[in-house]
């Protein structure tokens, strides 16, 4: 972003550059916040199934790199009875 | 919906405050129903109604859009029909209750009634991304972003393009929303001095369609000080003309785009600036 743009070619260039980089920044962490949030719904509708956990203890993060992006699921389950048990449905 | 759908259901919205919804809700509404198509215009502002004012309807509001959803009243009895457009009809917006009062379920009763009385369902959407604008454009079929060329404007109508595609029923079945961007106060000499975004800048950035470019004209604010939509008040300035060929885009006929030069004012002249 050269200052001297603003003599010779007004602000909207500039306008225009920041908006660009912001939208692509809010428009990317968007779509993250919707992934992630079905996400950690249907894994925890899944586990719940089978063992009894506590949703507090659950950690969900996506970790987006150029080439591979990365899911880590972090789910605490007490393992003494009556807490760590199979669930009939 | 098993009601037969004749009508079309267009949302304008904005997300930002102020860019001209209701302006353009006014003129496109006039606009349509000067050309004999039968319309309603629908004020989801609720609490801070204006499309009345904007009308010049503001002394004929007796029921509102509440007062239909929650049974006060018939749907016939809240419909204000125009005094000079008798294919224009408003669905105002309440004044004093709270923005709770508008149901999901309540805006799909409305909307289905109106869908087989009439060939357009204009929603006048609130500024924001709150309950009334959701459900402003919750069951259209088509939108219109109502944008300013300022950055503020460009990136809430992004967001709100981000929320109809994916918070419309439209949307949630799968299909989409027709989007189209009305870019309004565009100031031909700021544009051309590079001051102001530019119509290419603005498409880039949003890459939607654009149906319409209305220059920023003090027969805009003469309008509504009268309370007549600027199509009818007068049809053969610049911005009328500008709203009348948007009308004919979204009936869904080609028409070219002209960019507004704009007439060089006295300054312009005073220091020999040109206008693009």
């Amino acid at each position: 972003m050269n200052p001297l743009n603003l003599f010779r070619r007004g602000s909207a260039p500039i306008a225009r550059e920041r908006l660009q980089i912001l939208l692509a920044h809010e428009r990317s962490t968007r779509s993250q916040g919707d992934l992630l949030g079905v996400l950690r719904e249907e894994i925890l509708a899944l586990i719940s199934r089978h063992v009894c956990f506590d949703p507090d203890k659950v950690q969900i993060e996506m970790d987006r790199g150029k080439f591979v992006s990365t899911l880590a699921v972090d789910i605490e389950i007490p393992n003494a009875t009556p807490y760590f048990q199979q669930r009939i449905m | 919906m098993t009601e037969k759908s004749s009508a079309r259901v267009v949302v304008v919205t904005s997300g930002k405050g102020g860019v001209g919804k209701t302006t353009s809700t006014a003129a496109l509404g006039a606009a349509l129903a000067q050309g004999g198509e039968k319309v309603v215009v629908i004020d989801f502002d609720v609490g801070l109604r204006n499309l009345d004012l904007v009308l010049g309807a503001e002394r004929r509001v007796v029921f509102d859009l509440i007062n239909v959803i929650h049974g006060v009243a018939k749907l016939p009895q809240a419909l204000i029909r125009d005094k000079r457009l008798e294919n224009l009809y408003l669905l105002p917006a309440s004044q004093t209750r709270d923005k709770d009062a508008l149901t999901e379920e309540g805006v799909a009763k409305v909307i289905g009634e109106l869908r087989s009385k009439f060939d357009w369902i204009i929603c006048d959407s609130p500024a924001g991304i709150e309950r009334g604008a959701t459900l402003a454009m919750r069951y259209a079929d088509a939108a219109i972003i109502v944008t300013n060329p300022e950055v503020s404007s460009v990136r809430d109508s992004d967001r709100i393009i981000g929320l109809l595609d994916s918070k419309t029923e439209k949307a949630e079945r799968g299909e989409c929303v027709d989007k189209q961007l009305l870019i309004t106060r565009y100031h031909p000499w700021r544009a051309a001095h590079g001051e102001m975004l530019s119509i290419d800048d603005v498409l880039e950035i949003l890459s939607i369609p654009l149906i319409g470019i209305i220059p920023e004209s003090e027969e805009v604010l003469r309008a509504s000080n009268v309370g007549s939509p600027i199509t009818l008040n007068n049809p053969a300035s610049t911005p009328a003309k500008a709203y009348f060929d948007a009308m004919r885009r979204l009936k869904g006929e080609a028409v070219p785009m002209l960019i507004p030069t704009g007439n060089r004012g006295i300054f312009d002249k005073l220091f020999g600036r040109k206008a693009a």
